[in-house]
């Protein structure tokens, strides 16, 4: 595939990321100097006024670079990528989360990574070395390292991070996956990437670093342990 | 097919094994009965070591946290400049 015709669509979903998504949309520009690209904000009705500073960013950077793509309220994530979908110009898309905690200057090394391995989907992980998280405490790793050798036991994904959502896919397989995905929350991430793996497609890794700002206000609580089991199962299941 | 019927043919190949030891006698029968509760405790531990070893080498980014506040302060001169709202949200 010719490097050079490549564009990738960047899909970011954002629910009252007013700061965040300049932040993002800035850093993107800083490490995706030479890539042909254009950033669609998905904003679900932020009551904050997000899509003003994107309006804003617009004028900026180019509406053709900065496509605000919004929906009338809090609808979910997969629907999110869905819409995002539909007015996606390029070959490639990546998804990533608004909050920062995916930084962009992790774009460069997808890209690559893509390009030598002619891989269909790239998937950032944590829990590799080079990668990492900052803002867990002790608490949150176990309960993160124990989920992860359940779910490596119970369900042989072949990736290391399954519930990572900053990855790279090429436009046509994710077109492909996300028709076949029901779930909702962190067990979507997790269904894209095991049914994306049952279909046989080529996924590969790069280390990525995970910056957890918001956690301390987000608890995870005896409710996300069982919706992660019942995730699980649904997914033991149906794949 | 689907993974849960992959993890249970996987199971009945193991206890036809286990059957099939029973009725051979090459091992003593009081042992063989009791294969199947070793082979759960070692998967048992086998698990709890994964999840050990794991937090041991979890890998973490103290100096990314640094670096991100670095970049959050570069975007905020650079979109300030060029009149982005970026105040407190």
């Amino acid at each position: 595939m010719d490097a050079a015709k490549n564009k990738y669509s960047i899909i970011v979903p954002t629910y009252n990321e007013r700061l965040n998504i300049a932040l993002i949309v800035y850093l993107i520009f800083k490490h995706l100097r030479d890539v042909d690209f254009e950033i669609i904000v998905v904003d679900d009705g932020s009551p904050d006024g997000t899509q003003e500073i994107v309006k804003q960013l617009q004028k900026l950077y180019g509406e053709d670079r900065i496509l605000l793509r919004p929906r009338a309220k809090k609808l979910g994530l997969g629907t999110a990528y869905i819409h995002g979908l539909k007015y996606a110009s390029g070959n490639f898309v990546v998804i990533m989360d608004a909050d920062l905690s995916h930084h962009p200057k992790y774009f460069p090394s997808f890209i690559k990574k893509q390009l030598e391995t002619g891989a269909s989907i790239v998937t950032g992980t944590r829990y590799v070395t080079g990668g990492g998280v900052h803002g867990w405490n002790l608490m949150r790793k176990l309960t993160s390292r124990g989920a992860n050798v359940l779910a490596q036991t119970l369900l042989w994904p072949g990736v290391s991070d399954l519930t990572g959502s900053f990855r790279l896919y090429k436009k046509s397989v994710l077109e492909d996956v996300i028709s076949s995905c029901v779930s909702k929350g962190y067990v979507f991430q997790m269904e894209m990437i095991v049914r994306a793996s049952r279909k046989g497609y080529h996924i590969e890794e790069v280390p990525i670093t995970f910056v957890d700002r918001v956690f301390g206000s987000s608890k995870l609580g005896g409710s996300e342990i069982v919706e992660y089991l019942k995730g699980l199962i649904y997914l033991m299941i149906t794949t | 097919m689907k993974h849960v019927l992959k993890l249970l043919s996987l199971l009945v190949v193991i206890s036809a094994l286990w059957i099939g030891l029973l009725q051979a006698s090459i091992i003593p029968q009081s042992h063989t009965w009791l294969l199947p509760i070793y082979f759960v405790v070692s998967l048992g531990c086998y698990g709890l070591l994964m999840v050990g070893v794991g937090l041991m080498r979890f890998p973490t980014c103290p100096q990314e946290a640094l670096l991100l506040q670095q970049d959050i302060a570069e975007a905020k001169d650079f979109l300030k400049q060029k009149g982005v709202d970026v105040g407190s949200d």
